[in-house]
């Protein structure tokens, strides 16, 4: 046990990190993590097999591992094609110049179907699309109703109101008005883009919207009356006191919405048809092969990292920009 | 005497409850000199802040007004500096950066940006903080913190200085260092102080005046006494002091036996029974006491005083 401690470099990375936790917890720290996720796979594999469907058993760990190599490879298949199409467009393009110096050329995108990993990152973009637009409306409008009660009992049923909404109710409502507004000869986005992504920002605004104007109006009284007593200017008042007072509130606000917004983006993507996650789950399903339950379980798992990875980046800028961490 | 510094004139405070209006200052005059050190103090609930708010602009006064150089008050303004009892600095700014918020709104057209900061500088100097100035109020401690908060409402320049409770949060010796700290300063400066307080030595030890209100609702000015003792004034020697123990029992003697229903005020002339009367030491009092309580004799012969008052 004592070689394992001693050679293992995450146990190592977490002793110089944390050089006063004690053997016993470090190991426990390690171990019990390490055991659930053991027991859960067992159990996995255990049940797995009991679970027939028209699309053959449920997937096992090894379905989906095997499944995540093969999507890893086509994608390095697709990327290698890729590479040879524009290869190919460029050697023919200079040939045409040799010719002709003056010729017009342009190189056509490989039109290849998008793989997991670029669904990947399709999903990404979305969701940070959303989360942006929901972040610029609800930060400004949650400083508004934390700083006049007026405007907080005006605007509270609303909030109230909208707040349960599914992005499945939204989605139809959001196609339609995109398809009617949105009409451009040469679209810098797709139209599931935009879909996806208002869907996104519809459900995802209400928990900053609401922290932030919980936060406001929180704001410690005595620092208002400095505040008063200053004769701060009211934009100077909102920038350097309420603001900063209300950082952690808002952040806290922003770690749930941008966990709601991942959550959405499945939803809105399955039903937006925008090529990410979501389209690839569904589009899976209508497949219906003996992999597709794999494949749609490497996309779970996928979902779910990126969702654990995406809270413990707002945590880590949480705690960069709040004073009370 | 002067024509006054700031005087307040016939005011009254009430605030509308769910219950009807409540009245929670009734006709207070009060007259202040330049560079006048003045305690307020009473029990809790009596009203004390009220009156430091209405002074500061805060809360506007139902009747009566507050003149302050032949100016009406009713903003609050920086010529009005407060400190708070909880040093109200912002958190998320350092000791220098909380200065700096109030020298640079202050003093944004009238310094340059080099004086702006010599004038912070000094005024940390002043309070003895400028060694931690980078420092976060988190990372200070509670007495650190109050020393900035005074620099801050200093830095300013006020014509008055308004203190609410400013060392009531305190432990004792931080509290003793600060008020010697706040003395020297205010000797230096001859600023005019209006400090709220329910510390009978504090108020005895700092003022040249000290106002006891009575007990509310319709709270007013019960007594003055004029503090006549020599400056520098130093806590151990006047501990001594006839003059001193003189002035200390007369405040304790308002405060106890005149005013000894602490934010009861209107139920106190009823409560009067016979247990009650004998426990004349108000051990529920929030007023500090560190000197032997009056004898409960003298407080039954002038309770009919103290009902008097109440009405």
């Amino acid at each position: 046990m004592s070689t394992l401690t001693s050679t293992n470099p995450l146990l190592q990375l977490i002793r110089r990190r944390y050089p006063d936790v004690t053997g016993k917890a470090l190991l426990q720290s390690v171990t019990l993590p390490v055991l659930g996720i053991a027991l859960f796979l067992i159990a996995w594999q255990l049940v797995a097999p009991q679970i027939n469907t028209s699309l053959g058993n449920f997937p096992t760990p090894a379905n989906v591992y095997e499944q995540a190599g093969q999507l890893w490879q086509e994608h390095q298949n697709e990327q290698d094609r890729a590479d040879r199409y524009v290869e190919m467009q460029e050697k023919r393009n200079a040939r045409i110049l040799a010719d002709n110096p003056d010729a017009e050329t342009r190189i056509r995108p490989y039109p290849g179907a998008p793989t997991f990993i670029d669904q990947i990152f399709t999903s990404l973009k979305t969701v940070l699309a959303g989360f942006f637009l929901a972040t610029i409306i609800a930060v400004p409008l949650g400083i508004m109703i934390g700083l006049n009660r007026y405007f907080a009992a005006a605007a509270n049923p609303i909030i109230q109101i909208f707040k349960p909404v599914s992005p499945l109710a939204w989605l139809p409502l959001v196609t339609m008005v995109v398809s009617a507004t949105y009409v451009s000869d040469d679209p810098m986005f797709e139209k599931s883009f935009i879909t996806s992504m208002v869907t996104v920002t519809l459900c995802s605004l209400w928990p900053t919207l609401i922290n932030t104007a919980t936060g406001v109006a929180q704001v410690n009284p005595d620092l208002v009356n400095v505040s008063k007593v200053l004769r701060l200017p009211f934009w100077t008042h909102a920038r350097k006191v309420v603001l900063p007072a209300a950082v952690p509130m808002i952040f806290t606000g922003l770690r749930v919405s941008l966990g709601i917004a991942w959550m959405v983006l499945i939803a809105a993507e399955m039903l937006a048809q925008n090529p990410g996650l979501g389209k690839f789950v569904w589009d899976e399903f209508q497949n219906g092969s003996s992999d597709s339950l794999s494949r749609i379980m490497v996309a779970v798992l996928a979902i779910g990292f990126i969702g654990y990875v995406l809270d413990r980046i707002m945590l880590m800028i949480q705690r960069k920009v709040a004073w009370d961490e | 005497m002067s024509k006054s510094h700031l005087e307040l004139t016939g005011v009254s405070m009430s605030f509308d409850t769910p219950q009807g209006p409540f009245q929670a200052l009734d006709t207070i005059n009060l007259k202040i000199r330049k560079g006048e050190f003045v305690s307020l103090i009473g029990h809790s609930g009596c009203g004390k802040s009220t009156v430091l708010n209405i002074v500061a602009g805060l809360l506007q006064a139902s009747q009566g007004g507050c003149v302050l150089d032949g100016h009406e008050v009713n903003t609050p303004g920086p010529e009005r500096a407060v400190v708070f009892q909880n040093h109200a600095l912002m958190p998320w700014l350092t000791v220098y950066e909380n200065v700096e918020l109030a020298v640079r709104q202050v003093f944004r057209k009238s310094m340059t940006k080099r004086e702006r900061q010599d004038w912070i500088i000094h005024n940390l100097e002043l309070v003895n903080m400028a060694h931690a100035q980078d420092k976060r109020p988190g990372e200070i401690s509670g007495g650190m913190a109050q020393r900035v908060g005074i620099a801050r409402a200093l830095s300013m320049r006020p014509s008055v200085l308004l203190m609410d409770e400013p060392f009531g949060a305190l432990d004792a010796l931080t509290r003793a260092h600060l008020q010697d700290a706040l003395m020297e300063i205010q000797q230096d400066l001859n600023s005019t102080v209006i400090m709220i307080t329910h510390d009978v030595d504090e108020a005895v030890l700092l003022s040249d005046r000290i106002v006891m209100m009575t007990n509310g609702p319709a709270a007013t000015v019960g007594e003055e006494l004029t503090i006549d003792l020599p400056r520098p004034r130093n806590r151990v020697t006047l501990a001594d002091d006839d003059q001193y123990v003189h002035y200390r029992q007369a405040v304790l003697r308002f405060l106890y036996e005149k005013q000894r229903f602490p934010g009861k005020g209107d139920k106190a002339p009823q409560a009067s029974t016979p247990t009650e009367e004998a426990d004349s030491t108000a051990p529920e009092s929030p007023v500090e006491v560190k000197a032997p309580e009056p004898q409960s004799t003298s407080a039954k012969t002038k309770k009919p005083v103290a009902t008097a008052v109440q009405d």
